[in-house]
């Protein structure tokens, strides 16, 4: 079953990212930060980590360049939530090592199908 | 699939009303020569999530609200903007604006979003190159300003602007079919998580594709490694999409790529197609390609490089990369009961709604939940083993009754434990109430240009929700009070000898199966003297009567007493010391205060620590046992018949020290005995309520027990003099006696009496 690892502090964001993805069949995990994401990670594996950016204790951009220096997450997916839609913000994701990003506000529909282009 | 977001709403409302407390309490410690970056950080993060979630779940006016706020914060936070008190100040008044609509939103009612329009206007102006200083009063000003622009005369850029977006249409003459696009990859595309093969998947749904791959890059097969990418591809795609469309494909990663996108017209589509068949040769994209793909080699023998297809290599599946057990989801989760849901979080708890409408909801700590399990498993352990004692001993022998005993003193403590536990739950940290005030005290001492400074301590007393929720207004009254009345001007402070600044403290404090709020303030203290002149001319204190200083302070609290005789726009008006005084003993708690002129107040409150349970001293009347709250009872004594003096019409009471008090005889209230008691070395169980001191007669005193407190009202009917019911562990009923209620009776106890003389006679 496909894993996903969800990580935001906004609770309603996270609870409507699971919930779209449960329902979608998708098995997910969630985090309330880039360091809580970073514990899980490193004892599981996922197929996608969805990650928003501005977080306390550690930020979605740290997040993905902790995870890139990780053996078992150099090529997983990770997508930023992002509400950024300026190119230099969205290129400070890449720059960390994130494969693509989501721009909030996002519907469902639009997440799904986004994440499932990195995942079938 | 379609996902209704509501169900989300209350969670993202709860949030950002955090949000919003949290970026409140940071503007106000905010120090504006030095702002710690942290600082605005987290104003920004909180504005943020608030954008991001607001925008998600549809409510836009807030999301068009907090962008402009982010956009500023930013800059901020960047640096390149100066904060200043304006600064804050402006923060603030949208931290008040954005509440507002997140409420009517919450409460679903028409939005007013004409004080964010003006927030708006000045914040632009500010990102336009403006400072902030003079700003925030320009936000007061402008309210006429902004119904003008109500109307708006359309501008001329406008229409231009219109004409130009319709522009691309109109020029478009020739029929775009299609696209050529050339991609080349840097050899490290896959190191950030991309795969060609997703956009070549991606484009194959956008229309018709046909791709050429150029292999010319490959290495010989020893210095091919495997996570490069080498190949770059030709691609033509036959499609009505837009441009924006294909550039979306390749939107992450158009920086490691070259990518040229060239749009194909109908008349140069044939050529194309002529050109591309004879020089390329196809790749067909398998429509399902499996995730895991990776441009790896296959385990076992290689194949020669010439033999190994493309598509082959694109098909080849790789291993998962770890092998790790599976875990259990981590985070929050939600227990949800018939009337209240319990949000268990690991983060630490923030603001309650106080709203009525919606099914309130409390963050509790995980450990809290921990120990209940824990407490509960205990509690199965104990009765598994009294259990099987039941249905295995048959004859009791001494041994056997010893165990039994064990094991029900281990009931007893694990109930009691269990309880503890449970009430916890309903425990919040006082700084729910107190995290309101540093705003307001802020607010009013600007307002009145007095210098205040707020010390709260004991932020991490807790306290049970229901009396937390009734607590905070009378607190807040308190505070305004001090703020108004207590403290003085600065420089009548200075003429007085003391600092210009002000100083509140709160605090909050277990003693003793309660808590104590105390607020102390180092003001002008009460004017007992000119309360009891305004006593004396209200006819609440006889012209000859003496009082004592504390009796002077006590008459704070009696209705239809303000010592201010001009009413101010703070206090003084509407809620009276008598409402706050009210308030608290209906929680079963009392308010005293204690105050020096010249020095400051101090009023202390003791409140319950929960209200489901109440620390009670039984009696009983007639055989039946009565329950009075332990807080309320001063004192307990013999009647001493000589002390007794009876008032005409029946009723009695009774010199006590310096004062009299009315003699309350419960039997004769509730009609349980026709013979009337002789007073004379009776007991008299003395309750004080709202400075009131009231004897009530009973006919035996017997144990001090804590009771859980059933609602009578919600199980029978309100009855006067009685607060509530309790069952007793030989599971009779008893009555809970409320004091306050009693004392009202005790004055038509007077008009029974008459009555019942009437009827004998």
């Amino acid at each position: 079953m496909t894993k996903i690892l969800a990580v935001d502090d906004s609770a309603s964001m996270r609870q409507m990212v699971v919930f779209t993805l449960q329902s979608a069949g998708y098995e997910v995990v969630e985090a309330v930060d880039g360091q809580q994401a970073l514990d899980i990670a490193k004892g599981t594996s996922f197929d996608l980590v969805l990650s928003d950016v501005n977080m306390p204790v550690m930020n979605g951009i740290e997040l993905v360049r902790e995870l890139r220096q990780l053996e078992a997450y150099k090529y997983t997916p990770i997508l930023m939530l992002t509400t950024e839609t300026s190119g230099d913000k969205k290129m400070a994701g890449k720059g960390a090592g994130a494969t693509g990003w989501v721009v909030k506000p996002f519907n469902p529909d639009k997440l799904l199908a986004t994440c499932k282009k990195v995942i079938v | 699939m379609s996902i209704d977001l509501s169900q989300f709403h209350a969670v993202f409302f709860e949030e950002s009303f955090e949000g919003l407390e949290l970026m409140e309490a940071t503007l106000l410690e905010l120090d504006v020569n030095h702002p710690d970056s942290e600082q605005i950080n987290a104003i920004f993060r909180a504005a943020h999530s608030i954008k991001g979630g607001s925008g998600t779940f549809g409510f836009l006016p807030v999301t068009e609200f907090t962008h402009i706020l982010e956009t500023l914060l930013d800059k901020v936070r960047d640096g390149d903007q100066a904060i200043d008190t304006d600064g804050i100040e402006l923060f603030l008044q949208s931290v008040d604006c954005l509440r507002g609509l997140l409420e009517s939103l919450q409460a679903k009612q028409d939005l007013d979003t004409k004080r964010a329009e003006q927030l708006s206007d000045v914040f632009q102006a500010v990102l336009d190159g403006g400072a902030f200083a003079g700003s925030a009063s320009l936000v007061k000003t402008q309210v006429n300003s902004v119904e003008d622009a109500a109307n708006p005369v359309p501008l001329a850029g406008q229409s231009s602007a219109e004409l130009a977006e319709e522009a691309p249409e109109v020029g478009a003459v020739r029929q775009q079919t299609g696209f050529n696009i050339y991609f080349k990859p840097e050899v490290t595309m896959f190191k950030g998580g991309n795969d060609p093969v997703r956009m070549l998947r991606e484009l194959a749904i956008l229309g018709q594709i046909k791709t050429s791959v150029d292999t010319s890059e490959l290495p010989a097969l020893q210095d091919l490694v495997a996570d490069n990418c080498y190949l770059s591809w030709s691609i033509e795609l036959l499609t009505r999409c837009k441009i924006d469309d294909v550039e979306e494909v390749f939107e992450w990663v158009e920086d490691e790529c070259e990518l040229s996108i060239t749009p194909i017209f109908e008349d140069a589509l044939r050529q194309t197609m002529i050109s591309s068949q004879a020089q390329l040769h196809d790749l067909k994209i398998k429509p399902k390609v499996r995730s895991e793909q990776r441009l790896v080699m296959p385990s076992g023998p290689l194949p020669e490089l010439d033999d190994l297809q493309l598509p082959d290599l694109l098909d080849v599946p790789v291993q998962a990369p770890l092998n790790i057990p599976e875990q259990a989801p981590v985070g929050d989760f939600l227990v949800e009961a018939d009337t209240a849901a319990v949000t268990m979080s690991a983060k630490a708890p923030a603001k309650m709604t106080t709203s009525k409408t919606e099914a309130s909801s409390i963050r509790v700590g995980i450990d809290k939940v921990d120990s209940l399990i824990n407490l509960v498993g205990e509690l199965v352990i104990t009765q598994s083993m009294l259990g099987q004692m039941g249905s295995e001993k048959e004859h009791m022998t001494g041994e056997h009754m010893g165990n039994l005993r064990e094991g029900l003193v281990q009931l007893e403590q694990n109930t009691r434990e269990l309880q503890d536990s449970v009430m916890r739950i309903r425990m919040l940290p006082i700084s729910f109430t107190f995290n309101r005030l540093p705003r307001m005290v802020r607010d009013i001492s600007l307002q009145l240009g007095k210098q205040v400074q707020l010390e709260l301590s004991g932020e991490s007393t807790e306290l049970d929700k229901t009396v937390m929720e009734k607590i905070s207004d009378p607190m807040v009254h308190l505070v305004r009070n001090a703020l108004d009345h207590g403290i003085e001007l600065p420089s009548e402070r200075i003429a007085s000898g003391k600092a210009a600044i002000g100083t509140i403290v709160l605090n909050a404090f277990h003693q003793g199966g309660s808590i104590v709020i105390e607020m102390t303030d180092d003001g002008a203290g009460i004017d007992t003297e000119r309360l009891l002149a305004k006593a004396r001319k209200n006819g609440l204190v006889g012209a000859s009567e003496e009082l004592t200083q504390d009796q002077k302070l006590e008459l704070l609290f009696t209705p239809g007493l303000s010592t201010l005789e001009q009413v101010s726009d703070l206090s003084g008006r509407g809620v009276g010391m008598d409402v706050v005084r009210r308030n608290i003993q209906e929680l079963n708690g009392s308010v005293e205060v204690s105050s020096e002129r010249g020095v400051g107040s101090t009023f202390r409150i003791r409140l319950p620590l929960t209200l489901a349970i109440l620390d009670g001293q039984l009696v009983t009347v007639a055989n039946q046992i009565y329950i009075f709250p332990l807080v309320a009872i001063s004192e307990s004594l013999q009647i001493d018949g000589a002390k007794v003096n009876n008032l005409a019409g029946g009723s009695d009471v009774y010199s006590l020290r310096d004062e009299y008090i009315p003699i309350l005889r419960l039997d004769r209230l509730f009609g349980l005995r026709q013979e009337v008691k002789v007073l004379d070395g009776s007991l008299l169980v003395v309750v004080e309520s709202e400075g009131q001191k009231l004897g009530v007669v009973v006919d035996e005193l017997l144990g001090q027990q804590q009771v859980v407190i059933k609602s009578l009202e919600d199980n029978y009917i309100r009855v006067v003099g009685v607060s509530g019911a309790t069952i007793l562990g030989d599971g009779t009923v008893a009555m809970i006696v409320d004091a306050l209620g009693l004392s009202n009776l005790a004055v038509n106890d007077l008009a029974a009496a008459k009555k019942m003389t009437d009827a004998a006679a």
